[in-house]
């Protein structure tokens, strides 16, 4: 791996320039710009409040970013003047038959999972409760089937092209339950499951969306050591053998480290480290945000660091760092 | 045995420790809203309990029911009436003491069965299938029935049991926005006017029959649920429900208002009958008798028009089941537990919404254009805000979201209302001039609060799910949202 261009650089499927969010007087993201490799694992870590759920938001639509640019390609090495013919055109997607560009700071929150194949879960777990688990990844097809059932008359005459596709979606589900070792409670209302196996649940829905890239609101809260591994295999599966990229945002250091192929570190709205998992490990100023510094010291630790503003030197820190590891 | 809860003052802790100490000690006893054990056995207590009762209500009944004031001339003239006070209190008392003496303080309630008759983790037999078939083959051969066991009652008892079908398909197709999608919805009552209107004013207007212009109604009331549909979008929980309150009052008004178009007040006369592949149901040439050389009997059309509204009703059922097992119905239900993860999963939740008010509308409009031709006159009166509020009443008693349930409370309420209008048993209670008419709302009140209490989620209250892939388990009420507004 060079320093100057990261892996994740050369075919991002997720690029994010210059995205800022602001409530009120309140900004939650400032300037932020990153990168999401194709096929990496990336996790978007930083202390409470530094603004990665509201990242989160931004990309999935949840919210609507006040500047900057969300772009997301599918299809190898996508030309990056695409997306600059695409932010010019004013359009919110552009799709050939190789490659498609979508912006999504433009689309709104369901148009972005069903057309550009971005899935998320949520923090506060968010399933169909009274739903059971096989319903919960039905619904996760609607798209896919409200085209089968001919927007619902076919299906109501139950046309033979409907079945089809409805024996399929239940397939796709079941084959979801097995990976995520849910089979046996396929048929238990969403609420009755244990938590581990609710955020499981929620992976799998996420899956039968058919996403290309994956957003985990922290996967592993609330998982003891024997799930979180459960977890970083079940994660390693979907990126290997469904050639999805996963972004995730997770505070427990033990599955950030094991499995991301790319850590991205936020602090009060800023990018403060981007790296591997060894750079960023070894980052002082990511230590220093972890561990908190006393107002006191903080001049102190700057001048160690060799900072003077923290925006301006986030770039030149990531390359120092790049030669440590 | 020396008791080992209370220390001795030597080896006692200090500060907080004690406090925390004797905060234990306390939570040990008796929870303190627990009233202390009294040494009444279940009878005193009971007879306790009921006396109070009585006394509570011998002041509150005291100005309403002892004392009568009547317009006289020169004044009023007050009558006394200490009798009926003293049965009141009576009345209350003995309820009061079977209540306390069966239910409350006893081991096993009698009134256990309501809990578990209906209970979702009954296996075996499905209740509900067989409660469905046997009332299905009830409702199929329901005029053979009535001609055969009751002659003399058969038209009243048919004509009512149109009126329940009609509020069983109402009762259908609000549970598609109430119980399926989630959206409270109190202004029904305008699709069905929507759907009686349309029929009304093209049949006047242009002579269309009614065959032909039950599903343009079905479509003008679909077109009014998408218009409803659309400014309440956005909203959540009491303001969906106040301005779907408003929409049906804003119909009702425009009704009344636009005389020229409507008739306003005086509402729309001469509404075409159904026809039977154009054979009427009257005296005279081509009609129905005469062409299969039958006596005419009035009952003939009762019966004609009964099994239209089944035929309707139970397609709104058929139509209904299917659709909970497409993926719109299976949106709808994603919509009422999580609209946030509809979203995510890129579900168009403003189409799911707007599908499901359509599809509700349609079986509304359908009702009313049924309605329309079963009256034969039309007026504003009929679509006030208590019929829907009965219509969302039959859903709510019966179980959100289930068909069965909404049978159930449609025939216990529009049913009960009217076997209410004939109970002279009561008469031998209360004396020759006790009038159970002007008492049935009291009774009818009473009644579903009763309900509310010991099933509050509805008499079915379970949930089946859409789809299986080893073995179907009902989905108990406390897992299953309600969706906006409840």
């Amino acid at each position: 791996m060079s320093n100057t261009s990261h892996r994740w650089s050369l075919d991002p499927v997720l690029t994010v320039e210059h995205l800022t969010m602001r409530f009120g007087g309140l900004t939650a993201v400032d300037d932020l710009s990153f990168n999401v490799g194709r096929g990496d694992i990336t996790a978007l870590i930083g202390p409470n409040g530094a603004g990665k759920t509201t990242v989160f938001n931004c990309v999935t639509g949840f919210y609507k970013p006040t500047e900057g640019r969300i772009a997301m390609r599918r299809g190898r090495n996508v030309p990056d003047a695409k997306i600059a013919a695409l932010t010019r055109s004013g359009n919110q997607y552009d799709r050939d038959d190789e490659h498609a560009v979508f912006l999504l700071e433009r689309m709104t929150d369901f148009r972005i999972t069903e057309v550009a194949g971005v899935a998320r879960t949520f923090q506060n777990i968010r399933l169909f409760g009274g739903m059971t688990v096989l319903e919960n990844l039905l619904v996760a097809q609607h798209n896919k089937l409200m085209r089968a059932s001919g927007m619902t008359i076919g299906g109501l005459f139950g046309l033979p092209g409907y079945r089809r596709a409805a024996a399929e979606a239940k397939r796709k589900a079941i084959e979801w339950l097995g990976h995520t070792r849910l089979l046996d409670r396929a048929d238990d209302p969403a609420s009755d499951l244990p938590y581990g196996a609710q955020r499981r649940l929620e992976i799998a829905r996420a899956m039968c969306t058919d996403p290309a890239l994956l957003c985990l609101d922290e996967p592993a809260a609330g998982l003891n050591p024997r799930e979180s591994a459960e977890l970083n295999t079940l994660l390693r599966y979907i990126r290997d053998e469904h050639d999805v990229s996963v972004l995730l945002i997770e505070h427990d250091m033990g599955v950030v480290m094991e499995i991301s192929d790319h850590i991205i570190v936020l602090d009060y709205g800023k990018k403060i480290s981007d790296g591997s998992a060894a750079e960023v490990r070894d980052d002082p100023k990511v230590i220093a945000a972890y561990l908190g510094v006393d107002d006191e010291e903080v001049e102190q630790v700057e001048q160690d660091l060799g900072v003077k503003k923290a925006g301006a030197s986030t770039h030149a820190a990531n390359g120092s760092q790049g030669d440590m590891a | 045995m020396a008791s080992t809860t209370s220390a001795t003052a030597a080896n006692r802790p200090e500060g907080a420790e004690i406090l925390s100490e004797e905060r234990r000690d306390a939570a040990r006893g008796e929870p303190p809203f627990t009233e202390a054990p009294s040494g009444d056995s279940r009878l005193v207590a009971s007879l306790k309990e009921a006396g109070i009762t009585a006394a509570i209500i011998a002041v509150i009944t005291l100005f309403f029911l002892a004392f009568r004031s009547d317009i006289a001339s020169g004044g009023l003239s007050l009558t006394l009436r200490p009798e009926l006070w003293l049965v009141w209190v009576a009345i209350a008392f003995g309820v009061r003491f079977l209540l306390s003496y069966f239910v409350f303080r006893s081991e096993q309630p009698i009134t256990g069965f309501l809990k578990k008759t209906f209970a979702p983790t009954a296996r075996g037999l499905p209740i509900g299938k067989v409660v469905g078939i046997a009332l299905l083959l009830v409702a199929l051969t329901l005029p053979y029935l009535l001609a055969t066991l009751v002659p003399s009652q058969n038209r009243y008892l048919l004509d009512l049991a149109i009126l329940i079908l009609t509020y069983v398909m109402l009762g259908w197709g609000l549970n598609i926005v109430v119980g399926l999608a989630g959206l409270l919805d109190l202004g029904y009552v305008a699709f069905y006017a929507v759907g009686a209107y349309s029929f009304a004013l093209l049949s006047t207007n242009f002579g269309l029959g009614f065959w032909v212009c039950l599903p343009m109604a079905g479509l003008f009331a679909a077109m009014w649920g998408v218009m409803l549909g659309f400014p309440v979008l956005r909203l959540r929980g009491d303001y969906l429900a106040i301005v779907t309150l408003a929409f049906g009052e804003i119909i009702r008004i425009v009704l009344l208002n636009w005389y020229e178009f409507t008739g306003g007040p005086n509402g729309l006369l001469g509404i075409p009958k159904p026809t039977l592949f154009g054979l009427e149901f009257n005296r005279g040439d081509n009609s129905f008798a005469e062409y299969f050389n039958l006596e005419y009997d009035t009952v003939q059309r009762f019966v004609f028009l009964y099994y239209i509204i089944l035929a309707l009703a139970l397609i709104t059922n058929f139509v209904t089941l299917r659709l909970r097992k497409l993926p719109v119905g299976r949106a709808w239900e994603a919509l009422r537990e999580d609209e946030i993860a509809c979203r995510s999963l890129g579900i168009n939740t403003t189409n799911v919404k707007l599908t499901a008010f359509a599809t509700g509308a349609m079986f509304g409009g359908f009702a009313g254009a049924f309605f329309a031709t079963r009256q034969g006159f039309i007026s504003p009166e009929s679509f006030t805000f208590i019929e829907s509020a009965i219509i969302l009443a039959i859903v709510v008693l019966g179980g959100l979201g289930s068909q069965l349930g909404v049978v159930i409370a449609s025939v216990v309420m529009i049913g009960g209302i009217e076997l209410l209008r004939n109970l002279t048993i009561l008469q031998a209670v209360f004396g020759s001039d006790f009038d159970p008419t002007q008492y049935r709302m009291l009774i009818f009140g009473l009644a579903m609060v009763a309900i509310m209490v010991w099933k509050p989620r509805g008499l079915i209250s379970s949930r089946s799910p859409s789809d299986v892939y080893k073995e179907k388990k009902k989905i108990g009420a406390d897992q299953v949202s309600q969706g906006e507004g409840h």
